[in-house]
């Protein structure tokens, strides 16, 4: 069984460590929130300024003045602190944040990644995913492993326009969990009930296929 | 004694605003923009203005009142599109819209505050961002060269301001203001509440106010939320 949204977040959230900052983007990466492993302490950075995030507010205490980078109303934790943009993007271009997750319409086996802008389609823009992705040293890309047609989307190279080069450390699909190497995806892990032939089929880009390949645990 | 920036309200706060300028509007979303000087910009009817600001507001809201009033040219920002006749706009030529990383987006501001006339940032090396751009190589990685913005105007929002200009953010409506008031040739503050020098402490003062130029407390803030998002009490 190929994993849902949840299943992915989930997942990835097994990839927190204790004392981790960590910038969550839009869509899954928001859900690995609700998934921290117990026993371990971390702080979510949100690029429009804070440090601290905490969950969506009780009906009636919402904040004009306290969103997340995607706009919605938030809530902050004991310990959590604001700044304003500069000094946001000062944290995230010197490396200060542990770990990005990010989405992603379509990854290179280079670790290249694709997820702001569809050619013919009203180009919204790249928020802050360019300077996440170019500073980040450790970036997560959560993603569905093939588009609605069934095509891949782990390619030998993007064919959309780029969001950032080689930039890319680790891939956790509904398929499965690949790293980034010279040599292209490495496989590390299937998600449950999939087959290494289940991934080969699914992946464009160079595949590198190590001895057995362990299940991946939720 | 502290030097006195009060003006009376938007309109004289707006004075000097012409055709063509360069102007910045702080804010993230519709979260801590200067709501007031917008709506007295769009009294003024000046035309042709280039916006920098991270977006573009709603219709009906923020710069959306003066997109609707084809009063920009051009618009700089990270990210936009959540208004109809930005899109609109955008799609039939009228409008000029140049989308740059957010965070280059914000050094640019703070660098035209700073004196940094340019910087180099790894941000957008190797996708359409880099076109046209110097690269340069420092520790190993690529790096494009960006340059600060030049400002004639910057318009932006605080909790509170004193009469010497001085200011504190609430939350994250902080964003891009402080940066943006650094980069201003002339900064116009507002704020929810102006109180008399003295009474902020100083150790709690977020942006000095050697930075702005002009301060107004404003009446009646909408301060409109755009994703209302909320959780159940069960």
């Amino acid at each position: 069984m190929a994993l849902d949204k949840n299943g992915i977040a989930q997942r990835i959230a097994q990839e927190l460590r204790d004392g981790y900052y960590v910038n969550l983007g839009i869509g899954i990466p928001t859900l690995v929130a609700n998934y921290i492993p117990g026993g371990i302490d971390v702080e979510f950075q949100s690029e429009n300024g804070m440090l601290g995030m905490g969950p969506f507010p009780f009906e009636g205490e919402e904040d004009p003045d306290l969103i997340n980078a995607g706009k919605q109303t938030i809530t902050a934790v004991p310990g959590a602190v604001y700044f304003d943009s500069s000094t946001s993007f000062a944290m995230i271009r010197g490396q200060h944040v542990d770990l990005t997750v990010l989405g992603a319409m379509e990854v290179s086996d280079q670790g290249d990644i694709a997820n702001w802008k569809i050619p013919g389609h009203m180009v919204k823009g790249m928020g802050g995913a360019m300077d996440l992705v170019a500073s980040a040293k450790n970036i997560i890309v959560a993603m569905m492993h093939t588009n609605k047609a069934g095509e891949s989307k782990l390619l030998r190279q993007c064919t959309l326009p780029l969001t950032g080069v080689r930039c890319v450390t680790r891939v956790v699909s509904n398929l499965a969990v690949l790293d980034i190497t010279e040599r292209g995806f490495k496989l590390i892990e299937c998600a449950p009930g999939v087959s290494v032939d289940d991934v080969k089929n699914a992946t464009e880009g160079r595949l590198i296929v190590d001895g057995a390949i362990p299940e991946m645990k939720l | 004694m502290a030097i006195n920036k009060v003006v009376s309200g938007p309109e004289e706060a707006t004075r000097g605003i012409g055709d063509g300028m360069t102007v910045m509007f702080g804010g993230f979303g519709l979260c801590g923009i200067p709501e007031h000087a917008i709506a007295a910009i769009r009294k003024r009817g000046t035309r042709d203005l280039t916006c920098v600001s991270n977006n573009a507001g709603v219709d009906g809201f923020g710069l959306g009142v003066l997109l609707e009033n084809k009063q920009v040219k051009k618009m700089i920002s990270s990210y936009v599109g959540e208004n109809d006749e930005f899109e609109r706009q955008m799609l039939s030529g009228e409008l000029d819209v140049e989308l740059i990383p957010q965070g280059t987006l914000a050094e640019r501001c703070r660098a035209a505050g700073a004196g940094i006339p340019a910087f180099f940032t790894p941000a957008g090396y190797g996708t359409e961002v880099a076109i046209g751009k110097e690269v340069r190589w420092f520790e190993g990685k690529p790096h494009l060269l960006e340059h600060a913005f030049d400002a004639s105007f910057a318009f932006v929002k605080a909790m509170k301001g004193d009469t010497a200009g001085n200011l504190i953010f609430n939350a994250t409506a902080r964003n891009f203001n402080h940066a943006m008031a650094m980069a201003g040739k002339i900064t116009v503050a507002e704020v929810e509440e102006l109180v008399p020098v003295g009474e902020l402490d100083p150790n709690e003062i977020h942006t000095p106010g050697i930075f702005i130029q002009r301060i107004f407390q404003g009446d009646n803030f909408e301060k409109r939320i755009e994703q209302r998002t909320v959780r159940s009490k069960a």
